[in-house]
């Protein structure tokens, strides 16, 4: 693969265009002029029309969706004579379901990442079998997840509001990395991104089963929360390692 | 219960307009609306964007329609905006995907069954099972690039499994091409079903031509690759179902009928209130179109429109699962394939076809790639593992 920081035409920035540079300049004078620039837009973008245009359709807007119903008898159960209320048990099944979706995207980033470890990796720190044990156990993590809303009685099949957010969230993360032409620090970076939300959504996933007097299941959830900050660790390591590298080669 | 479509005027054209605020209306849900409801809005989308790109292409034929055309245009435009914007931004454009496959399915399968013409519904059982796999294909797909269940969009209304496979249903041209349907003795319902399939194909088309290259994954780049083709190809077998001597009016109301045709189905059956609202100002506005069309009609051929499409609108087409039927179609046509005009046994196969085939695939086949040892699961395959655990 080639050197992904080598010096090269890069012709976004002005300076590569030194005569076409001055006009554009001269022509944003002139723009401002016309389009009565203000710098609104940079001090105050709370108060710009963009903004209230946005507000306009936040104040209108539905729901992503809903948290369907506990889907056994048990789980209703549970969730109405236990000891969540309704309403406590809904945002616990929802963060579940969110945290189990992100897992599985997670699996699916390691995958296309391990392909980049075999591709790239050669002569670096990065290993195939750390890489594919810390896939693993993301899958063993979403599992953990899935026997979690069983128990709860929700549907472990069903896409909740959370589940919905974090796929959206998580597109750029798979875009980058599936992308042939990242290179591994590249690639790295996206799967610490990735790391670095996970940790902390184990966090808070773990002290809200607690808070809910689901100890065991906050155990559980504890577990994958210290595997996943060993992955971060592991993950963090090698990109700074790479990046560390990079420099000496280059000085 | 039909529709007077003759002698129900609609909206009149000059009183049909939005505003940018109407056209951009909150989307549906894409957790809690039904998956028909999706589907409506995807295959309404499908018939707006095929009246607009006809009505460009008639205004190069003809001056002194282009005014009409224009302004008729117009507002086709603005339905198109208002119904495709009724998606929402957390469908990835996978998950798109995966809804625009079974628009494919469900509306196809609908019209098979409902086909007064064998020959027609033959070509649409055939077109069926080759969108089925592609449904396979693409839920291999989203599960193994973005870690989801395509049932969460299919709503187990459509199954998920191999049909014709993607790899053996590329053509050489000639085998795409059908007998058309004659316009002076085909049923109503015919026409408005070819016109209507060519219209689904189309965007499914346009909209995999759009959005491959929007994805950084090779594998998905080439999946995208592989079924616009055979997309563009669908588009050729329903397209060549319609009977070319139909003039250029004549293929004009018969698009605005289709309009109509369609959107009455959406309001016959549609379950969000909201969405229904709009399906009937739509509704009204083809009216308007239809019957300004019927005029124009009138006046350039000395015509009755109720030649074109006979005098009351079919029943609505049903919107619902057609799961037994197309199990029945996958277990007893999956092997059937095209030569020249007819759809034959496999052995029968036209030959071109074959080196085709072989030659495009000769350096891989997506399809086959993506879909390697895959069967769906609930909540994706990754539950496999730990099930066999």
């Amino acid at each position: 693969m080639e050197d992904p920081t080598k010096i090269g035409h890069n012709r976004t920035g002005m300076q590569m265009s030194p005569l076409h540079a001055e006009m554009m300049r001269m022509s944003a004078r002139d723009a401002a002029v016309t389009a009565d620039a203000s710098s609104e837009g940079v001090e105050q973008p709370e108060a710009t029309l963009m903004a209230e245009t946005r507000r306009e359709y936040i104040n209108e807007a539905d729901a992503l969706g809903s948290v369907p119903p506990p889907g056994t008898i048990g789980g209703a159960l549970k969730s109405a004579g236990g000891m969540i209320s309704g309403k406590r048990l809904q945002v616990l099944v929802d963060k579940v379901a969110e945290r189990m979706a992100f897992e599985r995207g997670g699996v699916r980033l390691y995958d296309a990442a391990l392909v980049k470890v075999l591709a790239l990796a050669h002569g670096t720190p990065v290993t195939l079998e750390r890489m594919k044990q810390i896939r693993d156990q993301e899958a063993e993590h979403a599992e953990i997840l899935r026997q979690a809303l069983v128990d709860l009685g929700a549907d472990p099949t069903a896409q909740t509001p959370g589940a919905d957010l974090v796929g959206v969230q998580a597109m750029g993360l798979m875009q980058s990395v599936a992308d042939p032409r990242t290179s591994l620090p590249q690639t790295l970076s996206s799967v610490m991104a990735a790391e670095l939300i996970d940790v902390t959504s184990w966090e808070l996933l773990s002290r809200l089963a607690r808070s809910m007097g689901h100890d065991a299941l906050a155990d559980r959830f504890d577990h994958a929360l210290e595997q996943e900050t060993q992955h971060l660790n592991t993950i963090a390591g090698w990109y700074e390692g790479l990046l560390n590298a990079d420099t000496k080669l280059l000085s | 219960m039909t529709l007077d479509i003759h002698n129900t005027r609609g909206t009149p054209v000059s009183q049909q307009r939005f505003t940018w605020r109407e056209l951009v209306q909150k989307p549906i849900s894409k957790l809690d609306d039904d998956a028909f409801t999706r589907v409506r809005i995807i295959y309404m989308n499908g018939l707006e964007n095929e009246a607009l790109r006809f009505q460009h292409a008639a205004a190069r034929f003809n001056a002194s329609l282009r005014l009409p055309l224009a302004e008729i245009r117009r507002v086709e435009h603005h339905q198109a905006t208002l119904i495709n914007w009724l998606l929402g931004a957390d469908h990835s454009p996978l998950e798109t995907t995966i809804a625009y496959e079974q628009v494919a399915i469900e509306v196809t399968a609908a019209m098979a069954q409902l086909e007064p013409d064998e020959y027609v519904a033959q070509n649409m059982r055939f077109g069926l099972l080759e969108d089925f796999d592609h449904m396979h294909r693409y839920s291999a797909l989203l599960d193994r690039l973005e870690g989801k269940d395509a049932n969460n969009i299919l709503q187990c209304y459509t199954d998920i499994m191999p049909g014709r496979p993607t790899a053996a249903e590329h053509r050489a041209p000639e085998h795409d091409l059908r007998r058309p349907f004659d316009a002076r003795t085909a049923e109503p319902l015919t026409k408005l079903h070819a016109l209507s399939l060519t219209s689904a194909e189309q965007q499914t088309h346009n909209y995999y031509m759009n959005i491959g290259p929007l994805f950084a994954d090779p594998l998905a780049r080439q999946l995208y690759a592989e079924i616009a083709s055979i997309e563009q190809q669908h588009v050729t077998q329903y397209e060549s179902l319609l009977d070319p001597s139909q003039s250029l009016l004549e293929n004009w109301l018969l698009h605005e009928a289709m309009e109509v045709y369609n959107y009455y189905s959406c309001v016959q059956q549609e379950s969000n209130p909201r969405i229904r609202g709009i399906w009937e100002r739509m509704l009204d506005y083809e009216l308007g179109h239809f019957s300004a069309v019927s005029e124009l009609f009138k006046q350039h051929e000395r015509r009755d429109p109720e030649e074109v499409i006979g005098k009351e609108l079919p029943e609505p087409l049903p919107f619902e699962s057609n799961r037994e039927f197309v199990r029945e179609v996958l277990a007893t046509e999956v092997d059937l394939r095209a030569r020249g005009t007819e759809i034959v046994p496999l052995e029968q196969e036209g030959e071109s076809s074959l080196a085709y085939r072989k030659h495009m695939n000769s350096q891989g086949s997506p399809s086959e790639i993506v879909a390697q040892g895959y069967a769906w699961r609930p909540g994706t395959e990754l539950t496999l593992k730990v099930a066999n655990a």
